[in-house]
């Protein structure tokens, strides 16, 4: 290996170590390398068919798993896959007889609600859900939190945090639900949170914690940063874009 | 007051302006969902043509939304020049759309009107409009802004390198930003989405950006795309803030979901004038200092468009950042879902339209060329809409990685896309900055050199930068 040779080797692997970016790929003319090409087709491929994906808490979730947590799972207005992704107001709403199996399964004004929501990826709830809930919930409890009952939404929008907050009237809700996939990760989750969350309420009452996954942000950290949030929300008994992680 | 069309013996009626805006848009399945569209291919041809006979003068005197409910209408009907309008406001919104054709109107003709039309007016001329059309007159005329160096001159195709990265690793940032160097990316702006909208986070990301613009002496600008409120609150840090971002809506509600008024966004760009006053070691070539993005469907995705269609919303937004002089507007057309634009199709009219409508109110367009994993798109038709709005007159497109955003989570445009572009349409980077290329050695003549890479040296460089 010459000299250049062998710096171009240490360069590529310092940027394959900083960022899954598909960086130094080098070209084709204008165009990518044929392997280039066929990689993305391929990954376009699973990111596709990671969005079909049904979300099934049973088998998404280890017995040992649902039963420790008490687990059950609701789904909102939206019938299938197809139309939740064609409308989003049904995956914001709640049938009555949902809303009364919640208010029969779980306390109401709890100070922390976690929901487990699959959004545009199940895959990502499957992968990190077990991962972060056990963490989030034990630390939660050592500090004190009076927490609600978590449970999973099926064809779930962020929007129904509304929904959630009318129910069952919590100070802090916070929706851990899967990001629409992309070509590099299908696995990646977001925390969302609503300080009081009731109809009406919009982006700008609530707050974001995005790339929870193995190459983003890691499950310890994120719990660590999610109940910083929660508490600083508590706080200002508010949320939205006036409050900031510091 | 109602309109009417009466095609082939059949008669369809619309109760107002809202609704005839609605039902002449080409399908969009946005309007759709909020249940305003046409419901039938003869109806919405009947609406396109009723609306070709109602005139400029028509629009203005019935605001779409009321004035006395929204803030973004009042702003539309202050800052419209008023004057020029007195010529044209006898036209019909059908010889508005020839007047943009003809070739007996100048380049002169075009910007004048463009500043004389409200948002509804550049809209209602879209929905007639052939994407041949869109593109055709769109290509007419240049928007030529200023910051850092000079975008939207004849000829001129920039591009943003946008290094993402999932956990704001400076290190991953800047791997990702000399790799679009080396393929003469960069001139648009070095603009990151922050994973975390923290001020740390975002004044630490651009103090290194900065760090790396002013020791290669690279002739552009850097921005961090957080929250205006996170940014402001990084500047009073002291990081540099070269461009101030934003996302904007076309209604006050879909503007206050996004945690914005239009005076934060007056403050915001007040403030950082202020600071590019105070930084004498650059050297700005102009005052152009916002940045805005947009997308058809936001305001019906925060549930705030009023029963408006989404395409005339979209032209609202660009009716509130013509008013505070952007250096940087793109739409970015295909990132919102299926929802709102359900296929390539959808994607790439819209895609034209906004473009269209952008640059004929005044504004700098770019457009984000772009799709997400769910809807019914791929790379061919991000391919399709790239060559379409590249030959359209398109300021610039983002560069990312292989086309492939690993925060966001969706596939854009590629530094190989710039290439390829530029090489087929024969367009060079911004003035300024392609002086830089060359003397890097990136270009050659214009062209890119055979040995483009990150050299030893920029490599060896990187821990420096993030001291």
């Amino acid at each position: 290996m010459d000299h250049s040779t062998r710096i171009r080797a240490t360069t590529l692997a310092l940027a394959r170590a900083a960022t899954p970016a598909r960086v130094l790929m080098g070209r084709a003319g204008p165009s990518y390398r044929t392997q280039t090409q066929l990689e993305l087709r391929r990954d376009h491929a699973a990111a596709q068919d990671a969005v079909l994906r049904e979300f099934n808490l049973d088998h998404d979730f280890t017995p040992d798993f649902i039963t420790k947590f008490g687990l059950f799972q609701i789904q909102t207005l939206a019938r299938s896959k197809s139309e939740y992704l064609l409308r989003p107001d049904r995956g914001r709403r709640l049938s009555i007889a949902v809303e009364s199996e919640l208010e029969h399964q779980c306390p109401r004004r709890a100070e922390l609600q976690v929901v487990i929501g699959d959004g545009l990826s199940a895959e990502a709830v499957r992968q990190q859900v077990p991962l972060l809930l056990p963490i989030l919930l034990q630390q939660a409890a050592d500090q004190g939190w009076r927490l609600g009952h978590p449970f999973g939404v099926r064809y779930c929008r962020v929007g129904v945090i509304n929904e959630i907050g009318r129910v069952l009237e919590p100070d802090v809700v916070v929706l851990l639900i899967g990001e629409r996939p992309g070509l590099a990760t299908a696995e990646s989750l977001s925390a969302y949170f609503a300080w009081q969350p009731r109809p009406g309420h919009t982006d700008a009452h609530r707050n974001l914690i995005s790339n929870i996954h193995s190459r983003g942000v890691d499950v310890a950290d994120a719990a660590k940063r999610i109940l910083a949030m929660a508490a600083q929300i508590r706080r200002y008994r508010s949320s939205g874009a006036m409050i900031k992680e510091s | 007051m109602g309109y009417s069309a009466t095609l082939r013996g059949q008669t369809f009626t619309f109760a107002d302006l809202r609704e005839l805006f609605a039902r002449a848009n080409e399908e969009k399945s946005g309007d759709q969902l909020a249940g305003i569209a046409a419901r039938s291919e003869s109806e919405r041809v009947a609406a396109k043509w009723a609306l070709s006979d109602v005139s400029l003068g028509e629009i203005l005197a019935h605001p779409i939304l009321d004035p006395d409910h929204d803030d973004v209408s009042r702003l539309i009907l202050a800052t419209y020049d008023a004057a020029v309008f007195g010529e044209i406001r006898s036209w019909s919104v059908g010889e508005l759309r020839e007047r943009l054709l003809d070739h007996r109107s100048t380049e002169a003709d075009l910007v004048r009107w463009g500043a004389a039309l409200t948002p509804e007016m550049a809209a209602a001329a879209a929905k007639l409009m052939s994407n041949k059309d869109l593109i055709i007159a769109a290509n007419r005329f240049r928007r030529v802004t200023r910051c850092r160096n000079t975008l939207g001159e004849e000829g001129v195709l920039a591009i943003r390198i946008q290094p993402n990265h999932p956990s704001d690793d400076l290190m991953g940032i800047l791997f990702a930003t000399l790799d679009g160097l080396c393929y003469g990316c960069g001139d648009a702006v070095i603009g990151v989405n922050p994973a975390g909208d923290s001020p740390g986070t975002v004044a630490g990301i651009l103090r290194v950006l900065d760090r790396l613009i002013s020791r290669y002496r690279i002739p552009t600008q850097a921005c961090v795309l957080a929250h205006i409120t996170t940014q402001l609150a990084a500047l009073d840090a002291g990081a540099p803030v070269d461009l101030l971002f934003q996302s904007i809506a076309g209604t006050q509600a879909a503007n206050a979901s996004f945690g914005i008024t239009l005076d934060l966004l007056r403050e915001g760009r007040q403030r950082v004038l202020d600071q590019h006053q105070s930084r004498n070691d650059v050297a700005w070539v102009g005052s152009d200092v916002m940045y805005f993005e947009t997308g058809q469907g936001s305001a019906l995705s925060a549930e705030a468009h009023h029963g408006i269609d989404q395409l005339t919303l979209e032209a609202r937004a660009y009716g509130i950042a013509r008013t505070l002089n952007p250096f940087l507007v793109n739409s970015v057309v295909g990132f919102i879902g299926p929802e709102y634009l359900f296929d390539e199709r959808q994607i790439i009219r819209a895609g034209l339209e906004d473009h269209f409508m952008g640059k004929l109110l005044g504004l700098p367009m770019g457009v984000d060329v772009c799709y997400t994993n769910h809807a019914a798109a791929d790379q061919n038709s991000a391919d399709n809409l790239l060559v379409l709005l590249a030959s359209a007159g398109c300021n610039y497109f983002m560069g990312v990685p292989c086309s492939d955003d690993v925060m966001l989570n969706y596939q854009s445009t590629s530094y190989h896309d710039a290439l390829g572009i530029r090489q087929l349409l024969k367009r060079r980077p911004a003035p300024e900055f392609a002086g830089w290329l060359e003397g890097q050695g990136i270009f050659q003549k214009g062209a890119l050199s055979d040995n483009s890479g990150p050299s030893d040296l920029w490599i060896s460089d990187l821990p420096r930068l993030l001291a």
